[in-house]
């Protein structure tokens, strides 16, 4: 999956989440709990879809790693490569 | 339809088997079998719901556990259930308090509290914020050494009427007390204090049965009258469950019994490492509770005197008095017509808190006159509030913790699960023994009926992972 791809799965799966969410003005280097009022049960969404999805375990201890958009592409990069 | 378990034809197998369809089991089955799994429910009564019930006497339908949640139902009920359950959410605009400190009535959010806090209680708006804003900082996870009563010693000093104000609702919500730990008290608050405090319109029986329609077609197996009597564990991994001696094999098993239950009765204590064991033996449960449920006449009316009524003759707060075997102090929830369209009846019940040990220890004589003194009580306190309403009652009945005991077979009828550190023992229950879980009302926080959906959700994700390690 390329970088991009994976931008787009995150946002499908938080516009599920929350279908108010707006996107445009969102930044990516800066947490996504702030800018979209996501709290710590939407993040444990974003874990259960994406191991739904692409059989992806995220220990608990990388959960901070989703924080932001950036953050989350730089962590499931390698992890989805061949996805 | 959910079936009895004598006369359902199961299958040898599931992925997962859930014992008991509180809250947080109904919603762990939920999310599992939406995750793709073959799932199983098991419940020892004949209704589904736990603590979240209801029953009919008379023509009147009277609700146990539904006397508000806060608004974050809305947007966990979207998400983990359906759109038209999240659609029947509506707020509780008139909670009232009443009591010899103060008397005020409240729609129970930040924005009405400051205004309070400020006018009637005189306390300073920057002193307001800032517990305001402490409160909503606090995680699960923070330093827990603070108490409740550290904390509003640090902001309100001496004012008892403030504490009171502060921790009688909370007290009622959880059974937790000044001597908890202050994050405890902080999240809950927090939640309530977002938007104010919300029910369910159309009454219990039609949330549970439109959580059951999900389930089902979802796909869930479910199984009334089926008491789980033992979990089979094998080397140190479920295997199944046992009930009315047939074996039931599955992957995982998800306990929606008490924790100690869970621990000490379906897995046995055999189960665990020493080193859980020691900490499991610490575990201290929640109060239980008194309930009185009145019904007004068919064709009856009574005023508006608001929905939730927290009401005390106690000269001020204290915990253990609201324990009292003859406490002063007792909420009133107020069900109008609105609550159940169309059915247009007038309900009230009284709740207290109470303790099982008081009640336990009567003969079956004591017991008798006990029940009727406490419907006494009621019906004289609430004629304070509703002048001459006992003559228009066609139906008074009475709950003990004994009641509830019976009914959910949590530890000394515990309405509110676990003090904080049974959230540590449930969370790490599938690390001593492979594929046993456990959900339901832990640790004050995961709690009520939020609390318990939502931990439904975050038992569900452990569940999902080791499935598929095990796969
Ligand atoms: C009087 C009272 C008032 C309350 N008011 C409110 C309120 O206004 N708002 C709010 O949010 N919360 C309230 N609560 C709390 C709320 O109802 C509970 O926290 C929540 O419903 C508990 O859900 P749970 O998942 O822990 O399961 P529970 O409801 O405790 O259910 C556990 C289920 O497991 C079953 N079970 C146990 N052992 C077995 C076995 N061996 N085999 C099969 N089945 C078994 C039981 O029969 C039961 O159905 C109140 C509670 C009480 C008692």
């Amino acid at each position: 999956m390329t970088r991009d791809a994976i931008k787009d799965l995150i946002l499908e799966i938080i516009e599920d989440i929350d279908e108010d969410a707006d996107f445009d003005t969102l930044e990516s280097d800066k947490p996504l709990r702030d800018q979209l009022d996501l709290d710590s049960m939407d993040f444990l969404d974003i874990v259960m879809e994406l191991r739904k999805r692409h059989k992806l375990q995220i220990p608990e201890e990388d959960y901070p790693e989703l924080a932001t958009l950036d953050s989350c592409v730089n962590y499931l990069d390698p992890l989805l490569k061949d996805a | 339809m959910p079936v009895s378990f004598s006369k359902a034809s199961l299958e040898n197998k599931y992925d997962v088997i859930i014992i008991g369809s509180g809250l947080g089991g109904l919603t762990s089955a939920n999310r599992l079998a939406y995750c793709g799994y073959k799932v199983l429910l098991l419940e020892y009564h004949t209704q589904l719901g736990g603590l979240a019930t209801w029953f009919k006497r008379k023509g009147h339908i009277f609700d146990v556990s539904l006397h508000g949640f806060p608004y974050g139902m809305v947007k966990t009920c979207k998400k983990y259930w359906n759109k038209e359950i999240m659609n029947s959410i509506v707020q509780l605009k008139k909670i009232v308090f009443d009591n010899p400190q103060f008397h005020l009535e409240t729609t129970f959010d930040r924005l009405d509290f400051t205004e309070k806090l400020n006018k009637q209680f005189k306390i300073p708006a920057s002193t307001i914020d800032a517990f305001f804003s402490r409160v909503a900082g606090m995680n699960f996870y923070d330093d827990q050494s603070m108490t409740t009563r550290e904390l509003f010693e640090e902001f309100f000093p001496g004012r008892s009427d403030v504490h009171r104000l502060l921790m009688e609702p909370i007290s009622y919500a959880n059974g937790s007390t000044l001597d908890d730990p202050a994050i405890t008290y902080g999240i809950v608050f927090s939640n309530f204090m977002n938007k104010g405090v919300f029910t369910f319109e159309g009454g219990t029986d039609k949330l549970i049965g439109m959580m059951t329609d999900e389930l089902e077609k979802n796909g869930v197996t479910i199984c009334t009258s089926a008491k789980v009597d033992r979990v089979v564990i094998d080397s140190g991994i479920v295997r199944g469950v046992e009930v009315q001696g047939k074996t039931i094999e599955c992957g995982s098993v998800v306990s929606n019994s008490g924790i100690t239950n869970t621990i000490y009765n379906l897995a046995g204590k055999d189960a665990f490492s020493d080193e859980f064991m020691a900490k499991a033996d610490k575990i201290r449960v929640n109060n239980s509770s008194c309930q009185v449920y009145m019904g007004i006449k068919k064709e009856d009316k009574i005023d508006d005197i608001g929905d939730l009524l927290f009401t005390s003759t106690a000269p001020e707060f204290d915990s253990s008095e609201l324990c009292d075997f003859t406490t002063r102090s007792k909420t009133f929830s107020v069900y109008y017509p609105k609550t159940r369209p169309g059915h247009d009846r007038y309900t009230i019940v009284a709740s207290m808190n109470s303790n099982f040990a008081d009640w336990d220890n009567l003969s079956e004589e004591e017991y008798k006159k006990e029940k009727q003194n406490l419907i006494d009580r009621a019906l004289v306190d609430l004629d304070r509030y509703l002048p001459g309403a006992k003559e228009k009652m066609d139906w008074v009945e009475a709950a003990t913790p004994k009641t509830f005991n019976r009914y959910t077979l949590h530890t000394q009828g515990t309405s509110f699960g676990t003090k904080f550190e049974g959230l540590d023992i449930s969370r790490k229950i599938f690390k001593e023994v492979s594929g046993l879980f456990h959900v339901g009302s832990v640790g004050i926080i995961m709690s009520g009926w939020l609390g318990a959906i939502n931990y439904g959700v975050i038992v569900s994700n452990d569940v999902d992972a080791y499935m598929r390690s095990i796969a």
